[in-house]
């Protein structure tokens, strides 16, 4: 494999978690809810992925209970956010501190007695990358069909978000609730239930990001798997525009400076990590002021107006 | 009524008064450590908890210990470390190199507490320091890996480029050209001490750049993982990584700080604990050679032995001749890097491909 194809591969694979996230906390913000739980939904999808991979020795299985656990936490944030017309940073923050508390706890307490920290080092079946004979040895193309089947979802997934948010009727509904909920209560769309769907459809996505990490990426737990993706994930959508489409290349940039920088150290090259570490942001920086002159100039992309604002029909 | 309750109040506030005097006579001497990971990293914290549940056992009801996971290096330290002072902890272990200046301004506030912190250099009279020279365990697999390497090249997966690391990957890679000139040493910073994807990508990268054995000075298991993976051996650092990860693990520089607790509280119980700047090696036992995997053969075992035994007989392995990078000869044959070069060691030796950035 040549190195360039190399660290496509290994930046698509690592790109998988974000983008997955991305697109999850894309449709959330879209409703107008902002979700600062990523960290902590991220690191229960990771956490119950690999807790239910070890007992069922069912990959489907735990991706099916990592979903059910990120549409669990997200329904909570939809309820504390939507019903209860709670601060949304509050209640994203507590998520994200109670899921990676709550993770740490049970990774310690699952799992056989006989080992000593329990889930943290052991191993079980994990998603292993396809390598179809005859297209994994073409440069580039190589680096796209060499990966595990929910990097396969994700590259479905990125034109049907994109498809569904700008092509489709709900789509349409969904970017009215999140640029003004009371035209669209006015004409006649449910905000409160659109709200709760999209808030538990985003936080199952990014329960699936967090999986990617424990059953391929790095197969197993360890506390903090995540490493601050999560974060990563809020600054992406941001990168993104809140635009699927888009959210491929903040992923990719995002993922692969590690891939990047440590190869390039490897080769020895004289470019310190440091500064390439500092590229993604730079990069996030440079959009943010772009797309701020842009909105300016059009008042065609940007946040979602009504993002972080609870709703409720009575008020002006 | 309101007698009898006033009745049992000053019953209460009787043996209120008489309880305390009779708990402080056994009193149980309060410990406590401050950790950067989980122990549930199979690395380092892991090691410092070995060594508290040892000190436990060991001393039983004399004393009570207590940890905190996690802590983050800067001012959250010394929140963390202030609230074990407040709370009357009579001495803190800090175990990691960024808890160094928290640990010396709480050290300064509460006089009466004793402070013990790990791989540092700064003291007080109530504060010590404690460490150990890994590198000499790392010098005997440096000489396991390069017997073991068939590509001449060794990926070295690091933290920080601070001296403890770059003594740590001197000292391999002396081992390494000890027994193999050709070999080469190539070292990819992580910037984190704990980042299981980051220090997986950092393995993943050396060995797709042609390595075929992976050392490391990080905290968790992955880059043996990763080496694994390929099909490739490793070297285990901080904990007997073999047992968690299997016998690609050719051997590990494993920590041992068990006795050094042991004795320290020993001290501080007896009332002859002195303020100290400890740094032993493999013959004081806190820095120790982990079982050799099967996969290595007796030749090269033997070989480490023989090693082993000059460094126990007081040979260090920091003797010239040793030449930097550049093949310019530093320390002449037979002169010894001394311990304050040695501690504030900021340049390669030859065989290290890598910079200290």
């Amino acid at each position: 494999m040549d190195l360039l194809t190399s660290i496509l591969t290994i930046t698509i694979r690592a790109g998988t978690s974000l983008t997955l996230a991305t697109i999850g906390e894309i449709l959330t913000e879209r409703s107008g809810i902002l979700n600062l739980g990523v960290e902590g939904i991220m690191l229960l999808g990771a956490l119950s992925a690999f807790a239910t991979v070890f007992y069922s020795h069912s990959i489907l299985l735990a991706l099916l209970v990592a979903m059910a656990v990120g549409a669990l936490m997200a329904l909570l944030h939809a309820f504390l956010t939507t019903t209860m017309r709670a601060n949304q940073v509050v209640s994203g923050l507590s998520i994200t501190l109670f899921g990676t508390g709550f993770a740490s706890f049970l990774g310690q307490r699952l799992g056989p007695a006989t080992n000593n920290f329990r889930l943290v080092g052991l191993r079980a079946e994990r998603i292993t990358p396809l390598a179809p004979a005859g297209l994994k040895d073409i440069p580039i193309l190589g680096a796209l069909v060499q990966q595990d089947l929910l990097t396969y979802l994700t590259y479905l997934l990125i034109p049907l978000a994109w498809f569904f948010l700008y092509k489709t009727r709900p789509g349409l509904w969904l970017r009215s609730v999140g640029e003004d909920p009371q035209t669209a209560d006015a004409m006649g769309i449910d905000v409160v239930r659109t709200r709760y769907r999209y808030t538990v459809l985003g936080g199952i996505l990014i329960a699936l990001g967090g999986a990617h990490l424990s059953l391929s990426y790095t197969p197993g737990w360890s506390e903090n798997i995540t490493g601050g993706r999560g974060w990563i994930v809020i600054a992406l959508v941001i990168f993104s525009m809140w635009n699927p489409a888009r959210a491929i290349w903040g992923a990719l940039l995002f993922g692969g400076i590690n891939a990047v920088q440590f190869r390039l150290q490897a080769s020895g090259t004289n470019i310190p990590a440091n500064f390439l570490n500092m590229m993604p942001y730079i990069g996030t920086i440079l959009v943010l002021v772009v797309m701020t002159w842009w909105e300016a100039l059009s008042k065609r992309v940007g946040a979602p107006a009504a993002l972080g604002t609870s709703y409720m029909r009575e008020d002006k | 009524m309101r007698k009898t309750v006033l009745g049992l109040l000053a019953v209460l506030m009787m043996v209120s008064l008489v309880l305390p005097a009779t708990a402080q006579a056994r009193k149980p001497l309060k410990v406590a450590f401050v950790y950067i990971g989980p122990p549930g990293d199979l690395g380092w914290t892991y090691e410092h908890e070995r060594g508290r549940l040892a000190l436990q056992k060991y001393f039983g009801d004399k004393i009570e210990t207590k940890y905190i996971e996690n802590v983050p290096e800067g001012p959250d330290a010394e929140r963390v470390i202030r609230q074990y002072a407040i709370q009357g902890y009579d001495v803190i272990f800090t175990t990691s190199f960024g808890y160094m200046d928290p640990t010396l301004a709480v050290a300064k506030d509460f006089p009466k507490v004793i402070f013990e912190h790990c791989s540092g250099y700064k003291t007080a009279p109530n504060m010590a320091t404690y460490f150990g020279r890994i590198e000499e365990a790392r010098y005997l697999t440096g000489i396991i890996a390069g017997r073991m390497t068939k590509s001449n090249k060794i990926g070295y997966v690091a933290a920080f480029p601070i001296p403890e690391v770059v003594r740590g990957i001197n000292g391999f890679t002396l081992g390494v050209r000890s027994v193999n000139p050709r070999a080469q040493v190539q070292v990819v910073w992580t910037n984190t001490w704990y980042d299981p994807v980051k220090e997986r990508e950092a393995a993943v990268a050396l060995l797709d750049a042609g390595c075929d054995i992976i050392a490391q000075h990080q905290d968790t298991t992955e880059p043996q993982k990763a080496a694994q993976e390929r099909g490739k051996f490793s070297i285990g650092y901080d904990s007997d990584m073999g047992k968690f990860v299997g016998d690609s693990v050719l051997a590990s520089a494993v920590w041992n700080w068990e006795t050094y607790y042991i004795e320290t509280i020993r001290q501080v119980l007896d009332g002859t604990w002195k303020t100290h700047q400890y740094w032993g090696g493999l013959k004081d036992g806190i820095a120790k050679l982990s079982a050799i995997s099967p996969k290595v053969p007796d030749a090269v075992k033997k070989e480490v032995e023989t090693a082993q035994k000059k460094i126990l007989g007081g040979w260090s392995i920091f003797t010239g001749p040793i030449k930097d990078q550049s093949g310019k000869v530093v320390y002449k044959a037979g002169e010894v890097i001394p311990d304050d070069k040695q501690l504030s060691m900021d340049w390669f030796v030859e065989g290290v491909v890598g910079k200290v950035q």
